[in-house]
């Protein structure tokens, strides 16, 4: 059986837990080789929402998933940008039957030595 | 062009006023970052003050400032992550093209334009974020006095401009104009916010009226800015109904500050020029043949705006084009304006007989203009009380003090 394990957290506790122990626990489970994915992902507020309708993208700013709608799937991608995630979500099958919420995911913040190097 | 005799301290400024936003948009695309962009931009202005009293003004000025600024931002970045060996290799092999002067042209000043508004009026951004970051980071105007128009505390403002920054950075929102499948979409978008733009300088309902009509300017700019580096009808329909609308401005608004209907409005202080501009360019539109709603919308204004009184309008001509509008864009508001041009057609009987089935609608029985309308063709038909009693319909649902006025007026002529 596979397992999707979803991790809720109050916008005020985002950071709470420091991201070096979720990334120590993501180890283990690899070498104990139960994991599959895992990421972390940026604040409801750089959410997009993406609907077909009657052949149409409709591209929305927020989670605006209806209250009756439920998480029922995912798909973890790599796109280049926005716009070519926005392309491949729309693609998505139940996107003409629900919304698919397209959210980054970040990286975890272990130190100088990593982060991500700026833009430039 | 340049006065031998400026101080460069005003040359460089007459050259960020007129190029200021398009060199920005071109360092946005080079540095991929709306902030270090503007940080750049602000480095360039001050070297520029530095050398070019001694040095002189470069032949290309614009291209001068985004190689200066986009050299800075680079060095800067450079010097952050001095500690890393690798990284200076790779920068010492760079440095050479880097510090070459670039020569941006003015098709690609006008590409990189067009992406940043695309960027700004992306749909995954707020709608009242897309309309403040347009405004700050396109047409350059200052936090306060988007603020200020908007009638909104500039702190309130500085965080939604900063949020949707967040947002672009955090979800990767690309400085690229969309492709063609996407255009007529994304572009619908990007209307909106202008039109967004102007209907907030042009509805005179509250503040500052100065700072709103600027801000109906602004978005005639825009809409001038997007037809220069795109050709759609539609950008054309919106900048002549635009135009069309602007031109009443004078006539719109008595020396009380109220409000007088189109019909009452003293036709010669129309700014005539701007209705013959906006005339004859949706006429074009219309000629293109696949024009939208906005060129629809600016055909009606434009019979208004060249009808010589209100009496000789061609209220056929303006039933007809609503009746392609309700086709194209089936609304409400639409069909309650194609009711009113259609009572002014055929008579005010005809006018309630359509308005009947609206007045049942929930969606347009708790709109003022529905009431308004219907209170007036009563008034035509000399239905007094009936008249009266929609007339205070309307007055229930009326948002805009001025239009309260305007109604509460209409009703007591009904004693007369």
């Amino acid at each position: 059986m596979k397992y999707l394990c979803l991790v809720y957290l109050a916008r005020e506790r985002w950071h709470d837990c420091p991201d070096h122990r979720c990334a120590a626990y993501g180890q283990l489970l690899q070498q104990q080789g139960r994991l599959l994915a895992a990421e972390p992902l940026h604040p409801v507020e750089t959410a997009t929402t993406v609907r077909v309708r009657n052949g149409e993208v409709i591209v929305s700013d927020g989670p605006f998933a209806e209250t009756k709608e439920q998480l029922a799937g995912f798909y973890l991608i790599d796109a280049v940008d926005l716009n070519a995630a926005i392309r491949i979500a729309a693609q998505i099958p139940p996107a003409k039957n629900g919304s698919i919420e397209v959210r980054p995911v970040r990286e975890l913040d272990l130190g100088g030595a990593s982060a991500p190097a700026a833009n430039a | 062009m340049d006065q031998p005799q400026a101080s460069p301290r005003d040359v460089v400024e007459a050259i960020y006023r007129r190029d200021g936003r398009r060199a920005f948009a071109t360092l946005v695309r080079l540095l991929g970052d709306l902030d270090a962009a503007e940080e750049a931009l602000h480095e360039a202005l001050r070297v520029a003050l530095e050398r070019w009293p001694a040095d002189g003004v470069p032949q290309n000025p614009v291209s001068w400032l985004i190689s200066t600024a986009r050299f800075h931002a680079i060095d800067g970045h450079r010097r952050q992550r001095r500690m890393r060996a690798l990284d200076d290799v790779a920068a010492a092999a760079l440095t050479a093209t880097e510090a070459a002067p670039m020569v941006v042209d003015g098709e690609q000043l006008a590409d990189d334009q067009l992406r940043l508004v695309f960027t700004c009026c992306h749909p995954s951004l707020a709608s009242e974020a897309q309309v403040a970051l347009t405004l700050r980071e396109v047409c350059g105007l200052t936090t306060e006095a988007i603020a200020s128009a908007f009638l909104l505390p500039t702190p309130t403002l500085a965080q939604r401009i900063v949020r949707a920054k967040a947002k672009i950075r955090a979800a990767a929102i690309p400085f690229e104009v969309p492709a063609a499948a996407e255009l007529p979409l994304r572009l619908g978008a990007v209307l909106r916010v202008v039109y967004l733009v102007f209907n907030e300088g042009y509805s005179a309902s509250s503040g500052d009226a100065v700072l709103r009509h600027e801000l109906a300017d602004e978005a005639i700019r825009l809409a001038r800015l997007l037809r220069a580096l795109l050709p759609e009808p539609e950008i054309d329909g919106l900048l002549a109904l635009m135009l069309l609308q602007h031109a009443r401005r004078a006539a719109r608004v008595d020396a009380d500050g109220d409000l007088v209907p189109l019909e009452q409005q003293e036709r010669a202080r129309w700014d005539h020029a701007a209705i013959a501009e906006g005339a004859a360019m949706v006429e074009r539109a219309l000629a293109a043949g696949r024009f939208g709603s906005y060129c629809l919308q600016a055909a009606i204004a434009a019979v208004h705006a060249e009808s010589a009184s209100a009496a000789a309008t061609d209220w056929a001509q303006i039933a007809g084009l609503y009746d392609v509008l309700l086709r194209l864009e089936p609304s409400p508001v639409v069909e309650l304006n194609r009711a009113v041009a259609i009572a002014m057609r055929d008579g005010a009987q005809a006018g309630l007989t359509l308005l009947a089935p609206m007045l049942q609608d929930e969606r347009l029985a708790r709109f003022h203009l529905t009431h308004a309308a219907h209170a007036d063709l009563l008034r035509r038909l000399d239905r007094r009380d009936e008249a009266r009693a929609a007339y205070d319909l309307a007055l229930q649902f009326v948002q805009q003090e001025p239009e309260r006025r305007f109604l509460r007026r209409r009703r007591a002529e009904l004693d007369d």
